[in-house]
């Protein structure tokens, strides 16, 4: 699809003085159509007609290309998607999973969570504001369309290199839009991630999580049912923002560069968002559900009405209907066509099906929350989804056959320069003795990725609703349930681009392992993993290839360690001309702990603690956060996997935090032992004494390597023998390396560094470069 | 009291109910003050802050009960967007003005207490240090010379921001007071440090013991 069609479609596809209705439709079946325009092949086109037996009217053309869209239709993934399915006892604590607006786990005391990941990569580059705005507003109307109360929030977040000119304009844009929605909708933002490579330069990457929690009972479902119960549109009015924003934008690579124009002629594919009217929504969402006032219920998202009335009358099965008057939604311009409601990407709406005997219990909340809401349909039992206009059938169509939509198996091809980048290994010239060391822990400890991130965090509220008990800079998240049970649940997400460019398999298992280690860090025991697959172009067989070992990669992981997938999102087109960015798949793990009182900090808290590094420290360097900085190098293979190792160190962890034994846990990741030092002594505000030959007998190795399966923690003199013996019993090797002291992070016969220089170098780096 | 858009309003509730007293909900379109013996105005962004932060709400039903009230006398604390509502309603002189970095800031501020003589903060000490979170994007406090002599005059700064105020407000203030002390304003979020748990300490209990304190002792005298 070319960019300028897509530019061209609204006006020229949609703008029809005279009505295009279905009788219309079948008596002037050679009219010729905009299909490649709205995103359609020549093949779905034609199927569509097969499925009508005639062609279709400009709504219904409408409707199917934005539900056909890859964005909603997933027809390049799901043929891979579908190995995530849970399998046997993973699926145990499952309530609802993939396929609903959000996955459901149940984590015990009556309480049930749900938690997913969405990008909004496309619109975020576009207009970085409300791009990332819209895209925190979307994942919380995903997670109240399944009965919850969203609790917080986090982001993960990838840009071109921090100083590239255009990161300028699009990171502080997206920060401050993910401020300003998710601080005036008061949900804690708690986490997430922020790295830099030039991969990402025109084609960031913004992905948004919510989680929420709910009672068993309050679970809901986008369903449509009992012929005669009203549809009701509620929230915002319906405008022409973001039509069609999901076909346009997010299911079509950006054929232009940042700063040539192309990205702002797309701006009005972008919708602008109104968090003020999403909070409304949601405590009148809330109330309504506590009265028992909805039978279904369904976010409008992406491809709005056409994608909310279809997959309501399609859920509720082949004898469901629905019939829709669009004269009755309630518009902001009303030279809107048709096609152009269906297709409008408005924010903060959403739609009910209603009894008629609850409408006007139903209307007094909406009204007691200044929420407007209009019946604009019913359900019906003829098995068809109709629309009418202004006394015209526009719409006539079994709902399913758009829901489903297409599944391509499309060609995948392991690019042959895999083998070169694999033989590629890091041989560059190591740093060696003391004063090299340093200067290598320094150059990384300032590096962009690995910097204080508080330029970004401290724009988030991270503690409204009062139950925030580790937010970022943590490992995890961590957020308390019950204030009487002390029950709280964590999470974290990660990923890693560069591994996954070596190896997509093993990168994706690293990114679920160090997610995994991150909320175990906290004394959670992770129960469910979430997933955003952002990729380049499905039409490239190489990148085809990426999705397909990312995805394999994660269902294995995910069975190893006996943990659902129960949600996720996939973001493709990621890229610019024919350049993909790095495979990135972003992985969510949601934990439970069981008495948040007991959680565990990064920070060395206590001085004279004992520094234990728990794990096998290999000589891992491939994709490393030193191969990238000290020398921009990418090549080799990734540290190794061993999820069986994974699941030994959480349960170590988990158990050692309910004993009481950690004074402090850190996982090791990028930079490897030098910068989770480094950053435990600034969080703690202690220094450390510690020597690296029980870690490896090189330094540099023992400093840098990024082996897997591995965390530093610190455990009182008086506790230390207790904890090792604990590590033994989980097979978790445990060295002691030193002690929690002083103010300086001192490295046997390698270096000193004071902690102001450490500070120093840490925190200057992102001021430095926003402002 | 929950305005449309208020956000902090559970944790008000949390910290009256840690400080040993009942939280009564308040609603914005409801005049009835249900005989609460103090009211809080919680953080939040109420009405999306349109026009002004503060600037509808202060036009809010419930508003003519409580201005009134307060002032003859019922205690009264705001707290970041209540601060904002109290100066737009003229229960507080001043107002509340964009961060000088124009950035929204959530940090941990310390805290200087320098009335300890209000309704509000009388279970603390002259001088006391509290560590406490801000959060807020219209936080610099902003008055004309006159008005913030006379209230540095009068003993009317209530908490001063310890180290240079990170919002940019004059002479660092970060709460103040009516004449009479019962209605207190403040940028920082005291409810949000009633337990190190969830909070950087527990030094915000302070201000809704102090309050508690009060009725209980008059409780007694009676």
């Amino acid at each position: 699809m070319s960019d300028s069609g897509a530019e061209r479609a609204p006006k020229g596809a949609l703008g029809a003085r005279n009505t295009d209705t279905v009788e219309v439709a079948a008596a002037t079946p050679e009219a010729e159509q905009p299909f490649k325009e709205l995103g359609l092949t020549d093949d779905e086109y034609a199927k569509v007609r097969q499925i009508l037996g005639r062609r279709p009217t400009a709504a219904e053309l409408a409707l199917y290309s934005v539900m056909w869209s890859e964005h909603c239709s997933y027809k390049s993934s799901k043929v891979h998607l579908r190995n995530l399915a849970p399998r046997g006892a993973q699926a145990g604590r499952l309530l609802a999973g993939i396929g609903a607006n959000a996955g459901v786990v149940d984590i015990g005391q009556g309480y049930a969570v749900t938690f997913k990941i969405e990008s909004h990569n496309h619109p975020s580059f576009v207009e970085p504001h409300q791009g990332a705005a819209t895209g925190v507003g979307g994942i919380v109307r995903d997670i109240l369309a399944m009965g919850a109360r969203p609790v917080a929030v986090m982001d993960a977040l990838r840009f071109g290199p921090a100083d590239a000119h255009d990161t300028a304009r699009v990171l502080p844009g997206v920060v401050s839009g993910i401020s300003f929605y998710g601080n005036c909708l008061g949900l804690p933002n708690i986490g997430g991630e922020l790295s830099f490579d030039p991969c990402y330069a025109g084609n960031p990457l913004v992905n948004a999580l919510c989680v929420g929690v709910m009672r068993h009972a309050d679970l809901k479902a986008a369903v449509a049912s009992g012929p005669g119960n009203q549809v009701v549109l509620f929230g915002s009015r319906t405008g022409p923002d973001g039509v069609g924003g999901a076909s346009v934008l997010a299911s079509a690579t950006f054929a232009g560069d940042a700063g040539d124009g192309r990205a702002a002629a797309k701006r009005p594919s972008v919708q602008v968002g109104d968090p003020f009217m999403e909070k409304l929504l949601i405590e009148c969402c809330l109330e309504l559900f506590a009265g028992d006032l909805v039978e279904g219920i369904q976010d409008l998202g992406a491809a709005g009405v056409a994608c909310a009335t279809t997959e309501l009358a399609a859920g509720g099965g082949p004898q469901v209907g629905m019939r829709v008057d669009l004269d009755l939604v309630p518009l902001r311009d009303p030279s809107l066509t048709p096609a152009e409601i269906l297709m409008s990407e408005s924010q903060e709406r959403m739609m009910a099906i209603v009894t008629p005997g609850k409408a006007g219990e139903f209307a007094a909340v909406c009204a007691k929350w200044d929420v407007e809401a209009t019946v604009i349909g019913e359900v019906t039992g003829d098995g068809l989804l109709t629309m009418t206009w202004r006394g015209g059938t526009v719409v006539s169509i079994p709902p399913q056959t758009a829901a489903d939509g297409p599944v391509y198996s499309r060609p995948l091809a392991r690019p042959s320069a895999q083998d070169e980048l694999a033989a590629d290994g890091p041989a560059m010239p190591r740093p060696d003795g003391g004063a090299a060391l340093r200067q290598a822990l320094l150059a990384l400890l300032g590096s962009p990725d690995l910097a204080d991130k508080a330029w970004v965090t401290q724009q988030y509220d991270a503690i409204v609703r009062g139950n925030t008990v580790l937010a970022m800079p943590e490992d995890g998240g961590l957020l308390r349930v019950d204030e009487d049970t002390h029950l709280g649940i964590a999470l974290a997400t990660d990923g890693n681009g560069r591994y996954c460019r070596l190896d997509p398999y093993l990168g994706t298992q690293l990114a679920l392992a160090e997610a995994y280690r991150n909320v175990a860090m906290t004394g959670a025991r992770p129960m469910a993993v979430t997933n955003c697959l952002n990729f380049g172009s499905p039409e490239d067989p190489g990148v085809m290839w990426q999705l397909a070992e990312a995805v394999r990669g994660l269902a294995a992981g995910c069975a190893t360690l006996g943990i659902p997938v129960t949600g996720g999102n996939v973001s493709l087109y990621n890229q610019t001309g024919q350049v993909a960015i790095h495979p990135t798949p972003v992985i969510g793990v949601l934990g439970v702990h069981d008495d948040v009182r007991r959680r565990v900090c990064a920070g060395f808290g206590a001085d004279g603690a004992t520094i234990i590094v728990l794990g096998e420290t290999r000589d891992e360097l491939g994709g490393s956060a030193w191969a990238h900085v000290a020398h921009g190098h990418l090549g080799g293979t990734p540290p190794a996997v061993d999820l069986a190792a994974e699941q030994r160190l959480g349960e170590l962890i988990v158990a050692a935090a309910a004993a009481g034994l950690l004074a402090s846990a850190h996982d090791l990741s990028d930079g490897g032992l030098a910068i989770a030092v480094a950053e435990s002594c600034l969080r703690g505000g202690n220094g450390c004494s510690i020597a690296l030959d029980g870690v490896s007998p090189q330094a540099f190795t023992a400093l840098f390597s990024e082996s897997a399966g591995r965390a530093v923690v610190t455990v009182r003199p008086e506790q230390a023998a207790e904890f090792v013996a604990l590590a033994h019993s989980h097979d978790v090797p445990a060295a002691a390396i030193g002690t929690v002291t002083g103010d300086s992070l001192q490295v046997h016969g390698q270096f000193d560094i004071p902690l102001d220089e450490l500070a120093a170098v840490w925190q200057g780096t992102l001021p430095a470069l926003f402002g | 009291m929950t305005f449309p858009g208020s956000l902090d309003d559970q944790d008000a509730a949390r910290a009256v109910r840690y400080a040993g007293a009942e939280p009564v909900p308040l609603w914005h379109a409801d005049r009835d003050l249900r005989g609460v013996d103090a009211v809080i105005l919680p953080g939040g962004f109420s009405y999306g802050d349109y026009l002004r932060c503060g600037a509808i709400a202060r036009f809010s039903p419930v508003m003519g009960s409580l201005v009134p009230a307060a002032r003859a006398g019922l205690p009264v604390l705001g707290i970041c967007n209540g601060f904002q509502i109290l100066c737009e309603a003229h229960l507080l002189p001043g107002a509340l003005t964009r961060n000088a970095a124009l950035r929204f800031i959530h940090r941990d501020v310390r805290l200087d207490v320098v009335n300890a003589g209000t309704a509000w903060t009388s279970g603390y000490a002259a001088g006391q240090s509290l560590t406490v979170p801000l959060k807020s994007g219209e936080g610099a406090y902003a008055a004309d010379p006159e008005t913030l002599d006379e209230l540095e005059r009068a003993g009317r700064v209530v908490v001063r921001y310890a180290q240079a105020a990170p919002n940019g407000s004059a002479r660092d203030i970060a709460g103040i007071c009516s004449a009479e002390g019962n209605i207190v304003g403040l940028m920082p979020h005291p409810e949000h440090a009633i337990d190190p748990l969830t909070g950087p300490s527990a030094d915000g209990l302070g201000f809704f013991t102090s309050i508690v304190g009060a009725f209980a002792g008059a409780g007694a005298a009676r």
